[in-house]
């Protein structure tokens, strides 16, 4: 849709991905298998256990190695600002891995929206004018590099931006702006070097830089159902900022944000759901009861071909958002829709296949010792995340429910006489 | 030889074959035993028997020119020849003078075929059933009843699956045959169905003579002949690409904007969760499809039936709901065929609604998918079988 291919940001600097729909990449293959690697070893259940009840609740060793030696935390941002260079999509299979893994770190804040913010304001005019580029670029570079970490500000309303929702207001000084204001429950916040906030200024809401340590900024730690996906209360008394993206941009860069950020937390869910799915089949197999293996129950064994049914689903949607978002074709792909159709595909299939996990382990699925609680609380939160799922059938139900395809089918009306002639 | 070149012999060849018989005036059967003689039938067939010898992916190729042109679907006109007879044949057949007796006039669709498998004792337990064949000089001897035959009544040729050896356990006491519908003994009714219509027949069979030669494959491997023929119906069942938003969707999706009286909010959402399970289904084929092309299928080829039918139903129960006590009106039970001209053969909405309940169990019924994802997919453990290992004859039976 030229319509929405013209809302982007003029020039986005993602490159756009010519690979067909559904093909990975011999590159690809090999990056999500180093990455499994990777996960398996510094990523393992003790290690996430380890990390979510730390302060911070990630390993910044692990972090900053996932950034600066596997290059997988900006792997779509351009060469020019210290990225890999790659597309969203390279950026997906290294978040389904990592999805997978449970992985700790800042993924949330950092590489789902914060990154892909910055790399969109970097192509809108904004920044060129204002001299910004060259200090978005030392950001993006820190923040792909796992070196500093960073958080995203804005209160999404059902994972849309609302310019009347902003809570932040910004002032004008003479160094640049002053934001006052308080945004709650913002992922990944606690920990983040650098926060970026959407303020309304003099002409209407824009996105501004903050130094998370500096002055004027204050964060309440919040206690959350998931340890691995922590939330702090941000409260900013005319804290000193710098402005990303003004009036005329902000709102572009912001759904650009939030949508790619919804099509990675939907890969995300399908990693994720993906490992549970596999534990919970090798569970079935091996568990005895009545003498036999609890799987060869049909009981069992139909829930768990639900889940696959599930799980392949939210695969496909995850998939063709990711594709929508990086289509250099320009074809009908409608980023908007088909981010929603994952949300809300995905939200409901991670949820299904963490409840069953836990029902089918039975006893032992409910203990803290067991890693289905972890995963159960993660697919909550992802689900609740950049909209829930019912908010974003509601979505799907404005875009497609007014636009029959075709003719509605006759319905009978007692009148005819058995040989189906039209009414 | 590569795929290129390939794709250029299938485009040349439909293209000329469409040029020399335009389907728009030449009658279907000229037209089809033209696609036939040019290699375009199944074009992974070999040279000679509808085929070119090339990908197998190739055919939406040819099919596109073709259809394209204004050619019909052969699979709409001879479902059962098209999608289960001609790959079990080629494969299974004891010669090439079988292959091409029968292979050109199912092209053509002069030959309807039909498939002689369910039985009133055996359904999911395919396996488990009981007509007999009994060699007889150079020929067989067959007796039983057939059920659930779509088409029987059209039918030149039967896809039929027998009983050889009653004595050793049921798959390998199967042998597989194909039997002339128009041979002494072999007696078609309709079965009429909960629509009123009469889609499907019971076959009768009395002292049927088979030749020896219309044997496909080894007596004893029926089962095994079997499942190529049920493996070739699944993936025609679940296969096919599709806009976004076609099918029974689309109806449902047409129906409610063509009666804004009738919505309210908990409907609008319960159409919103259908119109997303038929679009993740959709996107799950046309990945299927992408994998397809660069290695073998992956699990998600193997979800479409199960997924197709039971959204049919909850779609077409939508529809019901929608219309409330309009929906309580029918066009009259006066029976007829499935086969009916004129109006779209499905009837109207409510004659959908009826005829979808057949969709969970026609084709194997949604348990048995089931149980095939967690066994074959997932690699789950089997049930427990009451009759294995057992002779056929003394399993219980009712």
């Amino acid at each position: 849709m030229a319509e929405k291919l013209a809302d982007q940001p003029e020039g986005a600097a993602e490159k756009l991905a010519d690979q067909p729909e559904f093909t990975f990449t011999d590159e690809q293959k090999q990056l999500r298998a180093a990455l499994r690697a990777f996960c398996a070893e510094y990523a393992d259940e003790s290690s996430v256990r380890a990390s979510m009840e730390s302060d911070p609740p990630f390993d910044a060793k692990v972090w900053s190695r996932l950034g600066s030696e596997l290059g997988v935390l900006g792997l779509a941002v351009p060469e020019a600002q210290g990225g890999a260079g790659g597309t969203l999509i390279d950026q997906a299979v290294a978040v389904e891995e990592l999805g997978a893994a449970l992985a700790c770190g800042p993924l949330f804040g950092t590489v789902y929206l914060v990154i892909p913010a910055l790399v969109a304001a970097l192509g809108s005019g904004d920044a060129s004018e204002s001299g910004d580029i060259s200090k978005i670029g030392e950001e993006l570079a820190a923040l792909a590099d796992g070196t500093r970490t960073a958080a995203f500000a804005v209160g999404d309303v059902a994972g849309e931006f609302d310019a009347a929702a902003v809570t932040v207001d910004a002032a004008p000084t003479h160094q640049g702006w002053a934001l006052t204001g308080t945004v709650p429950r913002v992922v990944d916040a606690g920990a983040a070097d650098s926060l970026l906030v959407a303020a309304k200024g003099p002409d209407g809401p824009g996105i501004y830089a903050v130094d998370a340590k500096g002055p004027g900024v204050q964060r309440i730690s919040l206690n959350t159902l998931d340890l691995t996906r922590p939330q702090a209360t941000v409260e900013l008394s005319d804290a000193p900022a710098r402005l990303v993206a003004g009036a005329d941009y902000a709102a572009r860069v912001i759904t650009r944000a939030l949508q790619v950020g919804s099509a990675l937390l939907a890969v995300e869910q399908v990693g994720a759901a993906q490992h549970l799915l596999d534990l919970s089949v090798e569970y079935a197999k091996a568990r005895l009861q009545f003498g036999r293996p609890i799987g060869s129950f049909q009981a069992v064994k139909h829930r768990l071909a639900d889940d696959l049914v599930a799980l392949e689903h939210a695969r496909s949607t995850a998939y063709h958002a990711i594709w929508a978002l990086s289509d250099g074709t320009g074809d009908a792909l409608d980023p908007e829709l088909a981010v929603s159709i994952a949300q809300a595909t995905c939200s409901a299939a991670f949820t299904q296949v963490a409840t069953d996990t836990i029902q089918v382990h039975g006893g032992i699925g409910f203990t803290w010792e067991h890693q289905a609680h972890l995963y159960y609380k993660r697919a909550y939160t992802d689900a609740a995340l950049l909209g829930t799922a019912e908010q974003h059938r509601a979505r799907v139900a404005e875009l497609v429910l007014g636009v029959p395809g075709k003719d509605a089918p006759r319905v009978a009306t007692g009148t005819a006489t058995g040989t189906g002639a039209p009414s | 030889m590569s795929a290129g070149t390939d794709s250029d012999r299938v485009t040349q060849a439909a293209h000329r074959v469409v040029a020399e018989h335009d389907p728009r005036s030449v009658p279907i059967p000229e037209f089809l035993g033209a696609c036939f003689d040019a290699g375009l039938s199944w074009v992974h067939f070999p040279e000679g028997l509808g085929g070119l010898g090339v990908s197998r992916g190739l055919q939406a190729v040819a099919d596109r020119i073709l259809q394209d042109a204004g050619g019909p679907v052969p699979l709409a006109l001879n479902p059962m020849g098209y999608g289960m007879a001609a790959p079990t044949v080629r494969e299974h057949a004891q010669s090439d003078d079988v292959r091409k007796t029968l292979l050109r006039p199912l092209a053509t669709t002069e030959d309807i075929w039909c498939q002689l498998f369910s039985e009133p004792g055996a359904g999911s337990d395919l396996a488990g059933l009981a007509t007999s064949a009994v060699a007889d000089g150079e020929n067989w001897v067959v007796n039983g009843q057939k059920v659930w035959t779509s088409l029987a009544h059209r039918a030149r040729w039967g896809l039929l699956l027998a009983r050889t050896d009653p004595n050793v356990p049921k798959h390998r006491g199967l042998t597989y045959f194909v039997l002339d519908m128009h041979a002494d003994g072999v007696q078609t009714r309709p079965l009429r169905q909960l629509t009123g219509h009469a889609e499907f027949n019971e076959v009768y069979i009395t002292d049927a003579r088979i030749p020896d030669s219309y044997r496909l494959g080894a007596v004893g491997d029926g089962w095994r002949v079997a499942m190529t023929t049920l493996m070739n119906e699944r993936s025609a069942l679940g296969g096919s690409a599709s806009r976004r938003g076609a099918g029974a969707i689309g109806d449902a999706v047409a129906l409610w904007a063509s009666r804004p009286d009738l919505h309210t909010p908990v409907l609008r959402d319960r159409l919103t969760i259908l119109w997303l399970r038929a679009e993740s289904q959709r996107l799950t084929s046309e990945r299927s499809r992408a994998s397809a092309t660069v290695g073998g299928p992956g699990p998600e080829g193997s979800i479409g039936k199960l997924v197709g039918a039971e959204l049919n139903q909850h779609i077409y129960g939508f529809c019901m709901d929608l219309l409330g006590p309009e929906g309580l009106l029918y066009d009259g039970y006066a029976m007829r065929d499935g086969a009916a001209s004129g109006e779209d053969w499905r009837g109207s909405v409510q004659q959908r609604f009826l005829r979808s309940r057949a969709n969970t169990i026609e084709g194997g019924t949604s348990e048995v998918m089931r149980n095939i994802l967690a066994e074959r997919v997932l690699g789950l453990p089997g049930d427990l079988r009451a009759d294995a290992g057992m002779p056929w004859k003394e399993i219980p039976r009712g």
